[in-house]
C-alpha cells in the first residue's frame, strides 16, 4: 500500500475542493445560515447594553437561552441544512457543472476521492458553524461585562464553549456523512433531505435500536446545557434516551465511518452521464 | 487478450432501452485510430467505455491489459480529452493542469514541470495565468488536450479534439497526434471532419447505430466494400484512347474524362485486372502514364459507401 501517494492524492483533492467549497459565491445562503444566530445574539447584547437593563434576566438565563438556540437552531436546522448544501454539492454539484470526470480520469482510488471531498466539506462546515457557535456563545451574554468574563475564565464558560464546538464538529461530521451519501444516491436533494429531517426530528418516537441510526441521538446529550423543555419549538429539542459521552462520540464516528464507506462503495460504481 | 492493444470483447452498452453500442469486438493496435460515424452512432460511448466513465452492460474491455474499472492503474497509462466543455471554476490554465497532476500523485516540482511542458505543447504558455473561463473555445479545447497529455500517457483518447480550433491550431494538433502515433502511442480520435480523419489516421473504425460497420486500415476497409466499384484515376497522354480500350472489358463500369483531357476516372469492379490491363496497354499503345491512384480509398468515400448520408459527418 502506498500511503504517501494516497495522502498526497487526498491532499490534492482536499485543496481543490476547498477552493470550491470554502469560499464560494454559491454558498451565500450557508454563510447567512451561520451568520443569522450571531447577528441575533449580537443584537441582543447591543440592545441590552444600550438600554442598560441587565437586571431583566440573569447570566444563567442567557446560558439557557443559548442552549435553546443551539439545540433548536444549530443542531436541528442550521448545521443540518448547511450540511445539505455543502455535502450534497460535493458530487452532485460537479455532475451539474460537468466537471466530475476530471477526477474520474485520474489514477486515484474512488475511496480516496470520497475521503478528500468529505474532508473538504468537513473543514468548510466546521469553519462556518464552529465560528458561528463560538461567536454566538460569546456575544449573547457579553452585555454582562465582568460577570461574563468571570463566567468564561473562572467558571464553566470555556468548558461549555469547548463542548459546543465539539458537538458542532461532530454534527458536521455526522450529517456530512449522511448527505455525502445522499448526494451520490439521489439527483434531487430536497426529498431525501426532508426525509432525513423527519427521521431526525422524530427520533425520540422510534424504538431504542432505531434511535441509534441517527446523528442527533448521539449529540443532544453531549451538550453542556440541556435544551429547555418549554416553548413552541421544544418538540424539536426532545432528548432521547441519554447516551454517555464515552459511547456517544465513538458511536457517532462509527455511524459516520459506515456512511462514508457506503458512499465510497457507491462511488466505485459511479458512471458519468451528464445528459441525465 | 492482447496486453499491448485496446480490446473490446463482445461489448454491449444499453442506456435503459436505448442502444449505445452492440456486440462490439475490436482490437485497436498502436498508432492513430479514428472513430467515424454520424451523431448517435456510439463513438462517445465507445470512448467512455474505454476509460471507465461507463461500464459495459455485457462483455469486457481491456486497455493494455488493464480493466477500465481500475482507475488507479488505467490512468497511469491513459489520458482522455472528453467532449465536455466545462472546467472547475476559478482556475487558470496552469492551475487546472497542475491541480489534477497533483491528484495523480505527482510531487509539486514534478507537477509544475509537467504542467508547463503540457501547456507549451498545446501552445498556451502565454495564456497559462488566465482563468480558463475567459479562454476562447479553441483555447479551452487545447487546455483540455494539454491536461490529457500532461502525465505522458501511452493511450490517448480524444473526443472531437479538433472542434473549435482555428486552421493553424488544427494543423498543429494534427501534427501532434501524428507524432504521438509515430512514437508508438495509441491515439484514439473521434471526428466528424472526414478529410482531416484521413490525414490523421493509421486505421479507422466506422460506426453506425451502435454497430461497428468496418475497421482497419482505410485501404483494407475500402477493398472489403465489394459492391461498390473501385475508382481509379489515371493521368496519361492518351486518355480518350485509353477509355475506349478499357470499355472493352466487362469489369469497367464507367470511365470519365477530366476537363483537361489527361485525367481519366475509371470505375471498375476488378481493380487488380485493371492494373494488369493498364500494364499491357502501356507497352501496346506506348502510353505515357503520369499518375495512377485510387480515388476512393479515403475515409469520406468509405463513409459514404458504408454509412451513406444519414449522418452529419462532413
Amino acid at each position: 500500500m502506498n500511503w504517501r501517494l494516497w495522502a498526497r492524492q487526498v491532499g490534492a483533492v482536499l485543496k481543490l475542493e476547498l477552493k470550491r467549497t470554502l469560499f464560494s459565491r454559491r454558498a451565500w445562503w450557508i454563510y447567512l445560515l451561520a451568520a443569522a444566530p450571531v447577528l441575533l445574539c449580537g443584537a441582543h447584547a447591543v440592545v441590552l447594553l444600550w438600554m442598560q437593563k441587565r437586571a431583566w434576566h440573569s447570566l444563567a438565563e442567557d446560558s439557557i437561552a443559548f442552549a435553546a438556540i443551539y439545540h433548536i437552531f444549530y443542531l436541528r436546522l442550521g448545521i443540518f441544512f448547511g450540511c445539505v448544501g455543502i455535502f450534497m454539492h460535493l458530487f452532485r454539484g460537479e455532475v451539474l457543472e460537468k466537471t466530475l470526470h476530471y477526477y474520474l480520469l485520474a489514477p486515484i482510488r474512488r475511496e480516496l476521492l470520497v475521503l478528500g471531498k468529505y474532508l473538504a466539506g468537513l473543514v468548510a462546515g466546521v469553519t462556518y458553524f464552529s465560528l458561528s457557535t463560538a461567536a454566538s456563545f460569546l456575544l449573547l451574554p457579553s452585555h454582562f461585562g465582568p460577570a461574563h468574563r468571570d463566567f468564561l475564565f473562572q467558571g464553566p464558560g470555556l468548558d461549555h464553549l469547548g463542548w459546543y464546538v465539539a458537538v458542532t464538529t461532530l454534527a458536521v461530521a455526522g450529517y456530512g456523512g449522511v448527505f455525502l451519501l445522499m448526494g451520490l444516491l439521489f439527483r434531487n436533494p430536497i426529498i431525501p433531505a426532508g426525509l432525513v429531517m423527519v427521521w431526525e426530528t422524530n427520533n425520540w418516537l422510534l424504538p431504542s435500536a432505531a434511535q441509534k441510526i441517527s446523528v442527533v441521538f448521539y449529540l443532544t446529550n453531549l451538550c453542556p446545557v440541556p435544551a429547555p423543555p418549554k416553548g413552541a419549538l421544544a418538540i424539536l429539542a426532545v432528548t432521547p434516551d441519554p447516551v454517555p459521552a464515552w459511547m456517544a462520540i465513538p458511536g457517532l464516528l462509527l455511524v459516520t465511518a459506515a456512511l462514508i464507506a457506503l458512499a465510497a462503495l457507491k462511488a466505485r460504481r459511479l458512471e458519468i452521464s451528464y445528459a441525465e | 487478450m492482447s496486453a499491448g492493444a485496446i480490446v473490446f470483447d463482445n461489448v454491449s452498452r444499453f442506456y435503459g432501452e436505448v442502444l449505445g453500442i452492440n456486440r462490439v469486438n475490436l482490437t485497436i493496435p498502436p498508432g492513430v485510430t479514428s472513430l467515424v460515424g454520424p451523431n448517435g452512432s456510439g463513438k462517445t460511448t465507445l470512448m467512455n467505455l474505454m476509460t471507465g466513465l461507463l461500464r459495459p452492460t455485457r462483455g469486457q474491455v481491456r486497455v493494455l491489459g488493464i480493466r477500465p474499472d481500475d482507475p488507479e492503474k488505467l490512468f497511469r497509462v491513459a489520458g482522455y480529452c472528453a467532449q465536455f466543455d466545462a472546467f472547475p471554476k476559478g482556475l487558470s490554465g496552469y492551475q487546472f493542469i497542475y491541480s489534477y497532476l497533483r491528484v495523480h500523485g505527482f510531487s509539486r516540482a514534478d507537477a509544475d514541470q509537467r504542467a508547463w511542458q503540457a501547456l507549451e505543447r498545446a501552445g498556451l504558455t502565454e495564456a497559462a495565468g488566465r482563468v480558463v473561463a475567459g479562454y476562447s473555445k479553441g483555447m479551452r479545447q487545447r487546455v483540455k488536450l494539454a491536461q490529457a497529455i500532461a502525465h505522458s500517457p501511452q493511450v490517448l483518447v480524444l473526443d472531437e479534439p479538433l472542434n473549435g480550433l482555428d486552421p493553424m491550431a488544427r494543423a498543429e494538433t494534427i501534427a501532434l497526434f501524428r507524432s504521438l502515433g509515430e512514437q508508438g502511442m495509441h491515439v484514439i480520435v473521434s471526428s466528424h471532419i472526414l478529410h482531416e480523419v484521413d490525414r490523421i489516421s493509421d486505421q479507422v473504425i466506422l460506426l453506425s447505430h451502435g454497430y461497428v460497420v468496418a475497421e482497419g486500415q482505410i485501404q483494407g476497409v475500402r477493398s472489403e466494400v465489394k459492391e461498390q466499384p473501385a475508382q481509379i484515376l489515371i493521368r496519361s497522354n492518351q486518355s480518350q484512347l485509353l477509355a475506349a480500350r478499357l470499355f472493352e472489358r466487362n469489369h469497367v463500369v464507367e470511365a470519365r474524362l477530366e476537363e483537361d483531357g489527361r485525367g481519366l476516372l475509371v470505375r471498375t469492379r476488378d481493380a487488380d485486372s485493371l492494373y494488369l490491363l493498364l500494364n499491357s496497354l502501356v507497352v501496346e499503345m506506348g502510353l505515357e502514364v503520369e499518375k495512377v491512384e485510387p480515388a476512393d480509398e479515403d475515409v469520406n468515400s468509405v463513409y459514404q459507401y458504408l454509412i451513406g448520408s444519414e449522418g452529419s459527418a462532413t
